[in-house]
């Protein structure tokens, strides 16, 4: 079932093409991560994706909506850095995530009273309940983006992007991040774009991992063409592919079990007794 | 050691920073006292005691014929301009310099002609504001808004876009509209720059008053000092002066106690 579908996108600055026949299904509650060389056109893809620029040619639909031509609630993002507010208290980003579609970016009595309850249950699952009366400017890189992401889910977006949001944090923080990312995920199945430079945090965090390259090269001119996803890893089961395949394709399975072949290391539950006249793949 | 990397102590910080101060009291002293030695009616350099003496007579005396304070009646119609003046500049370049900054039809429109008359001098076109506004108040406060406005719409604007795009970009994903981006995210993040622009501009502002006070009016503290001025009246100029000094120091100093309370958190993380 596809929910982001991504339609033979061609994107150009100028007369220089960066990305060319791109192609993509997303099913809902999927995690991609996006990794490629430096100016491979990753970001420009996210970017993409977050309607922040428009594409020379093709179209990109979440759940059949017509293609969007600026970034709207559908869409969460939280980019590496200035992804929260400095001016407002921790508390009040969390709050902006749901208060800013009012016409007047703002909530009032009872309402404001209700979003500040929420806020702070939220901020009591993101571990920055201590710290919800502060500015985010005394907050560690780490807890800023922790507070990105909550303000960013609070607004209850379709699909959420992150542009290397863990690219500026120490290797310490940014395995507690990938936990906290993935706790969060589990409770709410959002579908997640992820653009990384750091291959094993995609591999780690994605269900599959998009390689963006460029499939034809001029020597003479590099920038003559753009780039396109070159590679769709599967990336669940730690990187090992078809190990459910079974469960999808019952009818595939061999008539007599794989482990009771001979030099197998797994008994079988039907013993010895079972064994192959010769294997039948 | 080198010298960049030598730091005075506390004492001797303060006793620096007095130097300066003490140095040209001392010098004004000593010119004054040979002066007043050669010829004690000079008028040029009178003692710091006259000095003393006048501010005295004019903080307290009212004037023989009205019995009115002139000096606090020139502070008045003075603070009175310079505050309308800066306020209305103010209220200007924060609407149009976040207009510039925020709304790409705006910033096509306008940014181009505020880049030509921020280039006019304010003082040529001053004959102009007589004629078009009359003598009165009103000339007087155009002479100040014209001459500090289009600088600070420019700080504003470039202000607006220095905001990060992610943050921009962020907002709209939130479901922010146009209207809500301009009051919540970007209001809040210019009004520290406008009151820096607004301690920088009270210089000019300061200098386009008293032009103009000094050319028409009736009263004014640049109307007082270039009164006396023909009868040298020089104790009377440098009391002005001092005051006037005075008065922009301490403005200076309120803008930024208000800065730093009105707005927590810029110096937030430090």
């Amino acid at each position: 079932m596809t929910f982001v579908s991504v339609r033979n996108i061609f994107q150009s600055y100028g007369d220089r093409p960066i990305l060319e026949r791109v192609n993509l299904d997303v099913a809902e509650g999927e995690f991609v991560s996006i990794v490629g060389a430096s100016g491979c056109g990753k970001s420009t893809f996210l970017r993409l994706l977050l309607a922040e620029e428009r594409p020379v040619k093709g179209e990109i639909r979440i759940d059949g909506n017509p293609p969007a031509v600026e970034p709207g609630r559908e869409r969460g993002v939280v980019f590496q850095r200035y992804s929260v507010f400095p001016h407002m208290t921790v508390r009040e980003n969390i709050v902006a995530g749901e208060s800013f579609e009012r016409a007047s970016g703002r909530f009032f009595g009872a309402e404001r009273r209700a979003a500040l309850a929420r806020a702070d249950a939220v901020l009591a699952r993101i571990g920055l309940s201590h710290v919800a009366g502060q500015y985010p400017a005394t907050l560690s890189g780490g807890m800023q983006q922790r507070l990105a992401i909550g303000q960013a889910l609070a607004a209850r977006p379709r699909i959420l992007l992150l542009d290397e949001p863990f690219g500026a944090l120490d290797p310490g923080t940014r395995l507690q991040m990938h936990d906290f990312l993935m706790e969060l995920r589990a409770e709410t199945g959002m579908t997640v774009f992820m653009v990384t430079h750091d291959l094993s945090e995609g591999f780690k965090l994605g269900d599959r991992v998009l390689v963006f390259d460029k499939t034809r090269w001029d020597a003479d001119y590099p920038d003559r063409y753009g780039a396109t996803v070159t590679y769709d890893f599967d990336a669940r089961d730690g990187g090992m592919p078809f190990q459910h395949l079974l469960d999808q394709f019952p009818g595939l399975a061999p008539e007599f079990p794989l482990s009771a072949l001979p030099g197998s290391a797994v008994r079988d539950h039907q013993g010895p007794e079972a064994a192959p006249t010769g294997p039948r793949l | 050691m080198r010298l960049i990397n030598r730091h005075p102590g506390r004492v001797l910080a303060l006793v620096l920073a007095a130097l300066p101060f003490l140095a040209a009291l001392v010098a004004y002293s000593v010119s004054s006292e040979i002066r007043l030695a050669a010829n004690p009616q000079d008028r040029l350099l009178p003692s710091l005691t006259k000095i003393a003496e006048t501010a005295g007579r004019l903080f307290t005396e009212g004037d023989r014929r009205t019995g009115a304070i002139l000096l606090w009646h020139d502070t008045g119609a003075s603070l009175r301009r310079l505050a309308l003046g800066v306020g209305i500049a103010a209220l200007v370049s924060l609407v149009a310099g976040i207009g510039i900054g925020l709304l790409p039809h705006v910033r096509k429109t306008f940014s181009g002609f505020v880049a030509v008359v921020s280039m006019v001098p304010p003082l040529a076109v001053l004959p102009i504001l007589f004629i078009v506004f009359g003598l009165g108040e009103v000339s007087k406060v155009v002479l100040i808004v014209v001459g500090i406005t289009p600088v600070m719409i420019r700080d504003l604007a470039g202000r607006t876009m220095e905001i990060p795009r992610e943050m921009i970009v962020k907002a709209e994903t939130l479901g922010a509209s146009s209207r809500v981006i301009a009051s919540r995210v970007v209001l809040p993040q210019v009004m520290p720059r406008l009151i820096q622009c607004i301690r920088l501009a009270l210089g000019p502002a300061w200098l386009f008053l008293i032009a103009a006070e000094a050319i028409a009016s009736e009263v004014g503290l640049g109307y007082r000092i270039f009164l006396v001025r023909r009868y040298l009246a020089m104790d009377v100029i440098l009391t002005y002066v001092i005051w006037i000094t005075a008065l922009a120091f301490v403005m200076d100093w309120l803008l930024r106690l208000l800065a730093r309370r009105a707005f927590p958190w810029t110096g937030a993380g430090l």
